[in-house]
């Protein structure tokens, strides 16, 4: 069952994405680390519409005794990168002002919100 | 005709309008920058105008079901599909609808308020649409019936919610604060995300009645509420997962805070709907109940004790929110944990229910009201800190009877809002387990003693020479939180009638989960 590896890759990458979120203190490490949890998430929808010999949903000139997929997932997966585009860029811009503010990318650093 | 294609097509409106009005603001901005504030102030009042209508309906038909891209009254199932509702839809019934006012009333009130707040700074009209984008992901997120529209407007509110917090910043805290709030958001989201697609692999449908359906109490389908409790809580602000709510709170313009409670509380919309509407029916034990109860217990105390000590006046206040949160989460949680006993529900069940879902357009009303006022008072002082200020009362008179009203309603006081919903959650919650509604008096004590602290040495006390110049705040701000205060009043006065009109029917329809199912799945409009 090939097709059950990539729930494993699922497993690591979100353990590895979490372990970097929470253990890393510079905070560019940070939100890669979220990058990686993001694409385990697409990783898991995608292999979750995988059929074996499906083919696209294009109806003109599919063969007729063909197994079709439905592309739900893709189409989710899709509007999740769109998403983590927007976020990824907006947490960079925060990222940039803090260190043009306090001169360091560390989150051990800048904690002046701590009383 | 044409107001029937209207009064049809309301839910799409609803939408529309704030993204229509979001794209045309930075042009306004452009070309005809005099007349963007009336533009921003009218497309808010337009929206919170179709927000109120689509109530209306929703109270009058029992729910509104809007198919996206077909004509009206067509079936959410399309004949060849198998079963399975492939369109995007929209489904807002009484409990959408409830959140639509508070959402709408609030938003309007910002706006006014904003207008004013932020008049001398830069770039205002991505500003302004940044806020209409946040309207739009919060009304999204209570009207959609589909798991995956529901992350979408989550994100587009964490996202735009975040980008306001940091867009006028002082120094770098504010950036601080919204980059912790992007990531903890961006977490709970993708942990929603995962979630949705356990249950996408399970039953096929991203469509909550589906789902509702043909769901049953696997341990995948625990793990999967797990993940969905934890990734709304995060976006609700409910301990443990609070850390980055004060942070965001108190670095964000007032309006903007103001803006996020209702967000915030869109967040437990989605965790309610979960909970009731799409698990609802096959709980069996007490267990998820005592755990909600227990996060709001935790709440509760933590966010009243963490915020006594404050000195900053709105990291006092945010955690005061966290506090006011626990309440509501008590309430519905005694609910759940009486789910399906006929008999407990009517005893106190039912009223227990009814309470916390008062106390969400309570809260949303009077913190909202407090957060303007102390938004007003630091646009005219600039100040946060609660022991730099002093004397204001003599000033800013109506500021100061604002802000009174507001401390009074959250601290329970009569004849106020916050009271009728508290007394119906302290008597149903005794009734369930005393111990519980004792411990939520006493964070209410704690609540007054705190707020009566705020109150002293903002408002009270001689004039102090540095604050001479101070002034009443415009009257357009005044507005704001006029409309805020009246309604904290009105609720007060009139709660058997609220409650009677607005919540029983909201409460009917989480504690009816069939009566969900076949909104969407039992034909059109």
């Amino acid at each position: 069952m090939i097709a059950n590896y990539s729930f494993v890759a699922v497993a690591l990458l979100i353990g590895i994405s979490f372990a970097i979120i929470l253990l890393k203190r510079n905070m560019i490490k940070m939100i890669m680390g979220l990058g990686i949890l993001e694409g385990a998430v697409n990783l898991f929808l995608v292999s979750l519409g995988y059929r074996e010999n499906g083919i696209a949903p294009i109806f003109t000139s599919a063969p007729a005794d063909m197994t079709m997929v439905m592309p739900t997932v893709q189409a989710l997966t899709l509007t999740n990168i769109v998403i983590g585009v927007a976020t990824t860029a907006l947490m960079l811009v925060f990222v940039m002002f803090i260190h043009k503010k306090y001169g360091t990318i560390n989150a051990n650093e800048i904690r002046r919100l701590r009383e | 005709m044409n107001a029937e294609l209207f009064f049809t097509n309301l839910p799409a409106l609803l939408i529309a309008m704030p993204l229509f009005g979001a794209f045309l603001t930075p042009i306004f901005g452009r070309f005809l920058p005099k007349i963007r504030d009336a533009w921003v102030i009218l497309i808010s009042f337009a929206t919170s105008v179709v927000a109120q209508l689509l109530a209306a309906q929703v109270y009058i038909n029992g729910y509104v079901m809007y198919v996206f891209g077909a004509a009206p009254g067509t079936s959410a199932i399309p004949i060849d599909s198998g079963g399975i509702p492939l369109r995007i839809l929209f489904n807002i019934d009484a409990f959408g609808a409830f959140m639509l006012v508070s959402t709408a009333i609030v938003s309007f009130a910002v706006i006014l308020h904003l207008t004013i707040s932020q008049q001398k700074r830069s770039s205002l009209s991505e500003f302004y649409a940044l806020y209409l984008l946040l309207v739009a992901g919060i009304f999204g997120m209570v009207s959609t019936g589909d798991m995956f529209n529901f992350f979408v407007f989550l994100e587009i509110n964490s996202i735009s919610a975040s980008a306001l917090i940091a867009y006028h910043r002082n120094g770098a805290l504010a950036a601080e604060g919204a980059l912790k709030y992007l990531i903890v958001n961006t977490v709970g989201g993708l942990m929603i995300l995962f979630a949705i697609g356990l249950l996408y692999s399970q039953y096929n449908s991203l469509n909550m009645a589906i789902i509702s359906q043909n769901i049953s109490l696997t341990t995948l389908n625990l793990l999967t509420l797990v993940l969905f409790i934890a990734g709304l809580a995060t976006k609700a602000g409910i301990v443990p997962f609070h850390l980055t709510t004060p942070d965001a709170y108190s670095v964000a313009p007032s309006g903007v805070t103001t803006l996020m409670i209702v967000a915030s509380q869109a967040g437990l919309y989605g965790m309610f709907r979960i909970l009731f509407s799409v698990y609802g029916g096959v709980f069996t034990s007490v267990i998820v109940g005592w755990i909600v109860i227990i996060l709001g217990v935790l709440s509760m105390f933590i966010g009243v004790t963490m915020a006594i000590p404050q000195k900053d006046i709105k990291r006092l206040l945010s955690y005061h929110a966290i506090s006011q949160t626990g309440y509501m989460l008590l309430g519905v949680g005694v609910a759940l944990a009486v789910l399906g006993d006929v008999t407990l529900i009517d005893s106190f069940g039912n009223m227990a229910m009814k309470g916390g879902l008062f106390h969400i357009i309570n809260h949303a009303m009077y913190k909202g009201l407090l957060f303007l006022t102390v938004g007003a008072v630091i646009y005219r002082t600039g100040v946060w800190d609660l022991n730099k200020m002093g004397g204001l009362g003599h000033k800013m008179k109506w500021t100061m009877i604002f802000f009174l009203i507001g401390a009074l309603a959250i601290a329970g006081i009569p004849p106020f809002n916050g009271f009728a919903s508290k007394l119906m959650i302290y008597e149903s919650t005794f009734a369930f387990n005393p111990i519980i509604a004792i411990i939520a008096m006493v964070v209410s004590i704690l609540t007054l003693a705190s707020f009566m602290k705020v109150f002293h040495s903002v408002f009270m006390g001689p004039e102090l020479l540095e604050y001479a110049s101070v002034r009443e705040v415009p009257r357009r701000m005044l507005a704001s939180m006029a409309i805020l205060a009246m309604f904290v009043i009105a609720f007060g006065f009139v709660p058997d009638l609220v409650v009677d009109m607005l919540i029983t029917p909201v409460a009917e329809s989480l504690f009816n989960q069939g009566q969900y199912i076949h909104s969407i799945l039992g034909g059109g409009l």
